[in-house]
């Protein structure tokens, strides 16, 4: 699993050795900055990424994934897997074996029971826990002694890495989270706020969504680690002043996500503080193509369901016609810059599950007209194609986001030269991506001809995010709306084919299935336009030695190992 | 709003010619007021007139002069995507100043009616207030999120998307803006209503809406003056925040508070992005601030002659 | 008065009331979800549990009455333990934060200080520096220190904040290193170099929000105060050999003060209210961002309580407005 990892500035601070006074606290205090403030220190009760990266310093999973993608054993002695008879032969347990005396940050040694309670934490019902799909299919956990841990599934899990693996998934103490279970769980600020972990630091005070606090943890598994006494973690603000505060004040170590045009990024890294680095994880910003109709004329029970197909849109050709007519290439160049990638696949990584499938990568204006004329679109009076008295009129939706407006007035552009007419129409995220049955404006809704937006999977393995666009999981109002397959795209061929990944084990052959997957959702059926391979950019000061940026798991997942540049 | 105490001015010393000539002439000494209502004009004749001579679409995109500097293609420059900024701002303008005016216009109407009502009559008063509490108190996202969610089809399916999204936006802007004017509007009436030239109009059986026209009304009409010059500007700014939420124009639609917001993280590269809307929006506020000085002092007749 | 006070006190209850109802609906009235800031790698049924561990199952006039009673009988209660160290609110359940799952009241009490000290002290300064600019601009009206004030307050209201803050950002903290970008909310000022760092981190945020409330307290003042110059009360006080002083600064200003009361009395609310964008840009993370934070999270009691008290505040400052209308012009009578 080897990854392409982009790392613009990374590479010239790691050049620098570590510093030669390696004791535990020596480098006085770090300076992280996350635009979105963190709003509790569980990640069990919140998913959201500020949440997780904040906890990740803290508390502390089984396993993380690295940079490149691979599993690295954290609080356990080796990852287990089928040939060191970690996982079983039939793939229906996993067994993981804890590094011998580790103590959480109270002092107390880590044991089986704890990672066993994790598990019931989350599995709890009632406890409203936004990991529990981490936990689909554990069966049973058992603890045949204080080190070794036994996870057993219902059925073979080809890839048993989810619970305890990765940011997402922490293990937490029970002494503390005993009194929490379930409903109570809601309730139990003072360990929300402040959970004791094995991580490299503790929290000394949390001021939700503005500032934490933290000391080094003197219980911490390498003596010499963390190198810094004290971090304070701040939150608020927007992408650019916390570019500026590390980048250009110096008054930062680092900044998270920095949602930034590639010049005004540029123009801050003159500033000389900082620099900004860049990695690449699973994340693609698409265009949705709607396959049922959302005219407002039809009843709320039919309109935007499998009941009404959509009348322009429907037809491939025109969707394909579409995707001809955007130059990717340009709005990766302006949209993210040495942050993004064009790319014309759902699942642009890790390498061996992307396809090598490249051809909507050049933009073919006159290609895209032909093929509209060969579906029956004629240029009208105004330029606008017509068919049947129907004009090519598409309503284009997206979030509110800087970088997606201009996406949006650029593919409008290219558009109206094939004689497509586009309405532009932005929606606040926290009404777009919530799943307010109530709103018209949600993305799950569709109340729209196309939409934008970016979506990624956890970890490393897209069976999940794969089996998303099967048949029943079009948001329908019998569901409430909720569901993923936002296209309501619905083919059996591609319904089986997602149960045979489910039962495939070897990794080269699920590695197959998932391209297929991936292409026929992408350039056969031309449902989703994926435009560009998200980056993640972040920034750190010159001073801060020892970041690796990691999209894979918690950015601040080797936050041990960083270090003040003498 | 403004033109109603005009209708209805104090009657003095009518011998001769008409009362608007002396309005007129005493506006006419206020360099001020000539020069706000000169700059004013100049502002709506070029966003008016100004696309007729410039003729490059605001929305058009020349990607390959994106970022490009005042130059005689693009006098103002280009922005991100390479759209000409002098025709945003005209095609800005025309949209910020019409909901600027209009949004003001229902604001000043709503303000001064329920503030008149509430303070000269005291049965209404105290539901008015409480009204006006409520108003105050609720938390303006949220009641604009339900606005448009409960009205934004309706409309525009009635006027058209573009119709539609104006008539939302400046009755939005409008019914949350009101309040402060209605507060102050209020205040200033109780104490006239003690006055003696009201009591004296009273005690001789004046009507209440002759009372409220001729005699009220011209007396707060400094406080109305200056809520609707601030609420020209406080309109311009909030179409900007409502539009970059998603609640109010397409995104590709330019207005002056858009064009001002959208270029602030340019700040250090192009500076004079920031500064075109910047000024344009400046520039309004403070010739209709003028144009308002000049008319309170050409309408109240004991300046008047001085 | 008093029992005007009184009457005003207690017809102010069903009004509140009233209000806390009407917020209630619309903010469950208005699209959105608490659950929209997850990752959309969280599949739909696991959010669904997520929703209904919040208590979102239950219908609206349950969850209504439950914060009412949380807020007008829980609350309190909190408050006399805290104060008495009773525990007459042991097991009860407070009103608990949708984002924080943590007590609303605390995490309130917690941004009150920077609160207090930005908007708050912005507020004072903004009033401080308004009233005399108002007096002499009216005074001596078209006088180049008219025109000056006039041009500067006009720009500095048609100038928004979002736009102001950032300006102020890079000409004094990365241009000239004077002053900090970010504010740090965890300063403890104990000595004269801390509260030296205190100054220096409030001196932008203040100077942006005062000069808002400035331009805008100025003008009504001056407007005011040009209506009441014309008055024949003030030639009948000149007249009889006041001095200038004395007209101004007692008959006139005195009766000039009416809608500047006004203003000023609405705007504390919004000191509680937090000022949003000052607050978001130069992260001092108040109640203002506290509330919108909050809505954007749609994490309704929060919004809901901070509404509330923002009401109550309303409804408060109005009423003594009203009070101040008596005192400064005896001839206006409520009763």
């Amino acid at each position: 699993m080897k990854l392409k990892t982009i790392l613009m500035g990374a590479v010239a601070a790691l050049a620098f050795a570590p510093v030669a006074n390696a004791e535990r606290g020596s480098d006085g205090e770090v300076k992280i900055i996350y635009w979105q403030a963190p709003s509790i220190l569980n990640p069990y009760l919140s998913g959201g990424t500020k949440d997780i990266e904040s906890a990740s310093l803290i508390v502390e999973p089984l396993a993380r994934f690295d940079e490149t993608g691979s599993l690295v054993p954290y609080l356990v002695t080796e990852i287990p897997t089928v040939e060191n008879g970690g996982v079983a032969a039939d793939l229906t347990s996993i067994t993981w074996k804890l590094k011998e005396g580790l103590l959480w940050s109270d002092g107390t040694p880590v044991t089986s029971a704890d990672v066993k309670f994790t598990a019931d934490y989350c599995m709890a019902p009632d406890g409203g826990c936004a990991q529990s799909a981490k936990f689909d299919g554990v069966e049973s956990i058992e603890t045949p002694d204080d080190l070794t841990i036994v996870v057993n599934f219902d059925s073979p899990k080809p890839v048993p890495y989810a619970a305890f693996v990765g940011a997402q998934s922490p293990v937490i103490q029970k002494a503390q989270f005993e009194d929490c279970l379930g409903a109570k769980a809601q309730e139990c600020t003072s360990a929300n706020f402040g959970p004791i972990g094995t991580g490299p630091f503790v929290v000394t005070d949390f001021k939700p969504n503005d500032v934490i606090t933290m000391k080094a943890n003197e219980n911490y598994r390498d003596p010499a680690k963390p190198a810094f006494a004290t971090l304070t973690f701040k939150g608020g603000g927007d992408a650019a002043a916390a570019g500026r505060a590390v980048m250009e004040t110096g008054e930062f170590d680092y900044a998270w996500n920095l949602q930034l045009a590639p010049e005004v990024i540029s123009q801050m890294a003159e500033g000389g503080q900082g620099k900004p680095i860049s990695g690449f994880g699973t994340l693609v910003e698409r265009i949705e193509m709607n396959l049922t109709n959302p005219s407002p004329d039809l009843p709320p029970e039919t309109r935007a369901t499998a009941a009404e197909p959509h009348p322009i849109l429907s037809d491939e050709r025109v969707r394909r016609a579409l995707s001809m007519a955007i130059d990717r290439e340009l709005l990766v160049e302006i949209g993210y810059g040495q942050a993004g990638r064009a790319t014309c696949n759902l699942v642009p990584a890790p390498d061996i599950y992307a396809s090598d499938n490249t051809d909507c990568l050049t933009q073919d204006i006159e290609g895209a007209k032909a093929l509209l004329e060969e579906a029956g679109w004629t240029v009208g009076a105004d330029g606008v194609r017509e068919k049947d008295g129907m004009k090519l009129s598409l309503l284009y939706q997206t979030s509110t986001n800087a970088v997606r407006q201009d996406f949006q007035a650029l593919i409008k552009q290219w558009w109206s030269e094939i004689g497509v007419e586009t309405e532009l129409k932005n929606i606040d995220a926290s009404v777009f991506f919530g799943g307010d049955p109530a709103s018209p404006d949600t993305f799950q809704k569709f109340y729209a001809d196309v939409e934008m937006y970016a979506n990624n999977f956890d970890g490393t393995d897209p069976e999940q995010y794969l089996g998303q666009y099967t048949c029943e999981k079009a948001p329908r109002p019998e569901t409430q709306w909720q569901g993923e397959n936002i296209n309501r795209y619905c083919n059996e061929e591609y319904d089986a084919l997602v149960a045979e990944l489910a039962k495939t084990g070897e990794i080269s052959k699920r590695a197959e299935i998932a391209k297929q997957l991936n292409d026929m959702l992408t350039k056969d059926s031309m449902t989703i336009v994926p435009l560009v391979d998200r980056g993640r950019v972040s920034a750190h000061s010159n001073s801060l030695g020892g970041v690796v940026l990691n999209t894979w798991d918690s950015e601040l997942w080797n936050a041990a190992d960083w270090y003040r540049i003498q | 709003m403004t033109d109603q105490p005009m209708a209805k001015p104090i009657p003095r010393d009518t011998s001769g010619r008409s009362q608007w000539w002396d309005v007129w002439d005493q506006f006419k000494t206020h360099k001020g007021a000539l020069f706000g209502a000169g700059v004013f004009l100049f502002i709506l004749l070029a966003v008016t007139l100004g696309p007729l001579v410039w003729t490059i679409e605001p929305t058009f995109i020349d990607i390959r002069a994106r970022n490009s500097g005042p130059s005689l293609a693009h006098p103002f420059g280009t922005d991100q995507l390479g759209r000409d900024i002098l025709a945003r701002m005209m095609a800005g303008g025309q949209v910020s100043i019409a909901v600027g005016l209009t949004a003001m216009a229902i604001s000043v109407f709503l303000g001064a009616l329920i503030g008149v009502v509430a303070g000269f009559f005291r049965r209404l008063d105290g539901m008015l207030m409480g009204l006006t509490d409520l108003f105050l108190a609720l938390p303006l996202l949220p009641l604009l999120l339900v606005m448009v969610m409960l009205f934004r089809e309706t409309l525009s399916r009635s006027f058209g998307p573009e119709m539609g999204t104006f008539i939302l936006i400046v009755s939005a802007i409008g019914i949350t803006s009101w309040m402060q004017t209605a507060r102050i509007v209020r205040g200033e009436v109780l104490a006239l209503k003690e006055r003696e030239f009201v009591l004296a109009a009273r005690s001789i059986g004046t009507p209440s809406r002759r009372m409220i026209l001729r005699h009220i009304l011209p007396n707060v009409l400094s406080p109305i003056m200056v809520s609707a010059t601030l609420g020209i500007a406080t309109a311009i700014i909030t179409e900007s925040a409502l539009s970059f939420l998603g609640l109010g124009f397409p995104p590709d639609f330019p207005t002056w508070g858009r064009l001002l917001f959208d270029a602030i993280d340019y700040l250090q590269q192009y500076p004079e992005r920031v500064f075109w809307p910047g000024l344009a929006i400046s520039l309004t506020v403070l010739s209709v601030n003028y144009i308002g000085d000049g008319l309170r002092d050409a309408l109240d007749p004991r300046i008047r002659g001085r | 008065m008093l029992t005007y006070t009184i009457r005003r006190l207690l017809l102010a209850i069903p009004t509140l009331l009233l209000i806390s109802l009407i917020i209630f609906l619309l903010l469950d009235l208005a699209p959105g979800d608490p659950l929209a800031n997850q990752p959309l790698s969280i599949p739909p049924e696991v959010r669904q549990k997520m929703r209904d561990a919040l208590g979102l199952d239950s219908p609206a006039y349950v969850r209504y009455l439950l914060w009412a009673k949380q807020f007008f009988w829980v609350e309190p209660l909190v408050f006399v333990d805290w104060v008495l160290g009773t525990g007459f609110s042991a097991d009860m359940q407070r009103i608990v934060s949708w984002q924080f799952r943590s007590p609303v009241f605390d995490i309130i009490i917690q941004r009150l200080p920077q609160t207090l000290w930005v908007v708050g002290l912005a507020y004072l300064v903004g009033v401080l520096i308004a009233l005399p600019i108002g007096i002499i601009s009216a005074y001596k009206q078209y006088s180049w220190f008219d025109q000056v004030g006039t041009f500067i307050s006009m720009i500095g209201f048609s100038v928004p904040p979002f736009f102001s803050g950032v300006l102020m950002i890079v000409v004094f903290a990365i241009m000239l290193p004077w002053f900090p970008s970010i504010y740090d909310t965890t300063l403890v000022v104990n000595d004269l170099e801390s509260f030296g760092q205190q100054i220096r981190q409030m001196t932008l945020p203040v100077l942006v929000l005062a000069l808002q409330t400035t331009a805008q307290l100025s003008r009504f003042m001056r407007a005011s105060m040009l209506d009441n110059l014309n008055h024949d009360y003030v030639r009948t006080a000149r007249a009889k050999g006041m001095t200038e002083k004395v007209v101004l600064l007692v008959h006139v200003l005195r009766n000039s003060m009416i809608p500047v009361v006004t203003v000023i009395a609405l705007g504390i609310p919004s000191i509680f209210g937090g000022a949003i964008i000052t607050e978001q840009i130069f992260k001092v993370n108040g109640l203002g961002q506290l509330l919108i934070t909050a809505i954007y999270a749609n994490d309704l009691p929060m919004v809901q309580t901070l509404a509330f008290i923002f009401a109550v505040l309303i409804v408060l400052c109005n009423l003594i407005a009203d009070i101040l209308y008596g005192m400064l012009d005896p001839r206006i009578r409520y009763d």
